[in-house]
């Protein structure tokens, strides 16, 4: 197991090399973790862990770097179960010029390289379900999918609640498996840091990819508008204030690097333990990480 | 009162006043998404299961149960009663019972549960000793333990046993499975 991580780690890092990406490491204690609803930071002394490294990661495209990836631990409070550790592996990388499809046919380039080089090959084998992983992704619209496993489109009538809880139960176990599948364009109210479609504004530029059924990564077109930014991070504070959760301060730095110009960009976080979990046909994270919580 | 972080395989938790022992779990969070707790659920009264999927602001009760050490110690119409050490009674009915009411032998230890103070359910040791009244005579010398029959033991409770087995003899019961363990002595 642990030669396999190191495998899948060294190919990740090939990968970027070769395409001139400089790798880079930004802070894990830190200020102000980016405000989203559902995710909630572990406290270190008088600062926090970081959940991402995405706020760092975007504030070095703003100061003149073009393609960024970092691979490092991340942390989430209360989040433990057979997908999920408190303490986790996450890959991101950032490019300017780019939008969500570039980073997409960029993750198929790195999944095909890292099984590669991992396995010797572009299939796996996961929990006896045979998943050929090169050449084709099938691509589903949230609201397609909705349509199809739950029966209501969420992109027409926002239900956040429902949204959730038929993902889980209802989409995500019956999303296809014989091919990785991508979920694109979700509802604006679930864009977290995503630009609105520009022909669409009722949703955001982002995708998610599924590998067997289980969430791999998400990636999104950078918001860069600064003043949205700065609305949505507020209106994030309030409904956490309101669900009586912890509220983080707004990342005045970050905010910053936005009105100082943030160009065109679009970046992605891949869950390394996830990926190696399912090279490794585990079951679940506890049987890949070398050492984990109880 | 607990809440919905707090669920795992084994917890024993309440909804609208019936029992139930979480026996799966699963904590599931789609991407962006709110923290889901699935559960599938067994009613620690009728034994049926369910699913439910609970959120982070969830809570969902402690029950209130009580596993209490006690002898058996007569029958009365379809009640049977038990006794503790400080000679304390309990009645329990027959269909809280269930097979296990065939089970029972006098001065027998057994724990027993109670939900809100009434008996919900009654755990027998692993192995109870029974006398056969009534089989076919078996076969001489046929000592088989493959081939069996049918036997009758007190209480009417119908028991597949080798053929070797008369009637008379006592046998050990697996109280779990309710089936044949092996001979104690003959008749």
């Amino acid at each position: 197991m642990l030669a396999l991580r190191s495998r899948i780690l060294r190919a990740i890092r090939q990968f970027f090399d070769a395409r001139g990406f400089l790798e880079v490491e930004t802070p894990v204690r830190i200020a102000a973790p980016a405000l989203e609803l559902h995710i909630d930071a572990m406290p270190a002394g008088d600062a926090w862990l970081r959940t991402s490294p995405e706020l760092h990661m975007k504030r070095l495209l703003a100061a003149g770097c073009e393609r960024v990836y970092q691979l490092g631990p991340c942390f989430r409070q209360g989040e433990r179960g057979d997908r999920h550790h408190p303490e986790f592996s996450l890959l991101e990388w950032y490019r300017t010029s780019a939008d969500y499809l570039d980073i997409l046919a960029e993750t198929k380039a790195l999944i095909a390289a890292v099984a590669e080089a991992a396995l010797g090959r572009t299939w796996i084998k996961y929990r006896r379900t045979h998943i050929e992983l090169m050449p084709v992704w099938e691509v589903l619209t949230v609201a397609g999918a909705f349509r199809t496993f739950a029966g209501w489109n969420p992109v027409e009538s926002f239900d956040a609640d429902r949204f959730d809880l038929d993902m889980v139960n209802k989409v995500e176990p019956n999303l296809p498996t014989a091919c990785p599948v991508v979920l694109m364009d979700y509802p604006a109210a679930v864009a977290a840091l995503a630009r609105r479609k520009p022909e669409d504004p009722r949703v955001a530029e982002r995708w998610e990819l599924y590998i067997g059924g289980i969430e791999i990564a998400n990636a999104f077109s950078e918001l860069t508008d600064p003043a949205e930014q700065r609305a949505r991070f507020e209106a994030c504070a309030a409904e956490r204030r309101a669900l009586g959760r912890p509220v983080y301060p707004l990342d005045e730095n970050f905010l910053a690097a936005l009105e100082s110009g943030l160009p065109s960009a679009s970046g992605i976080a891949l869950g390394v333990d996830r990926l190696v979990m399912l090279l490794a046909d585990a079951a679940s994270l506890d049987d890949v990480l070398p050492f984990r919580d109880a | 009162m607990y809440s919905a972080s707090d669920l795992r395989k084994g917890l024993r938790v309440e909804i609208d006043g019936v029992p139930f022992v979480i026996t799966d779990f699963n904590f599931v969070k789609p991407g962006k998404g709110a923290s889901i707790y699935n559960c599938r659920l067994k009613n620690m009264i009728t034994g049926a299961t369910l699913t439910r999927s609970y959120r982070s602001n969830d809570t969902l009760n402690e029950p209130k149960l009580e596993e209490r050490t006690m002898r058996y110690s007569y029958k009365d119409g379809d009640e049977y009663v038990f006794i503790d050490k400080n000679f304390e009674q309990l009645t329990v009915r027959a269909e809280v019972l269930g097979d296990n009411r065939f089970f029972l032998v006098e001065e027998i230890e057994v724990t027993i549960l109670l939900h809100n103070d009434a008996p919900i359910g009654v755990e027998l040791p692993t192995f109870v000793e029974k006398t056969i009244v009534e089989t076919e005579p078996g076969a001489r010398g046929n000592t088989a333990t493959n081939v069996l029959k049918p036997a009758k033991i007190e209480g009417g409770y119908e028991i597949q046993v080798p053929l070797f087995i008369n009637q008379g003899d006592v046998i050990r019961i697996d109280t779990r499975t309710g089936g044949y363990s092996d001979r104690v002595r003959t008749a």
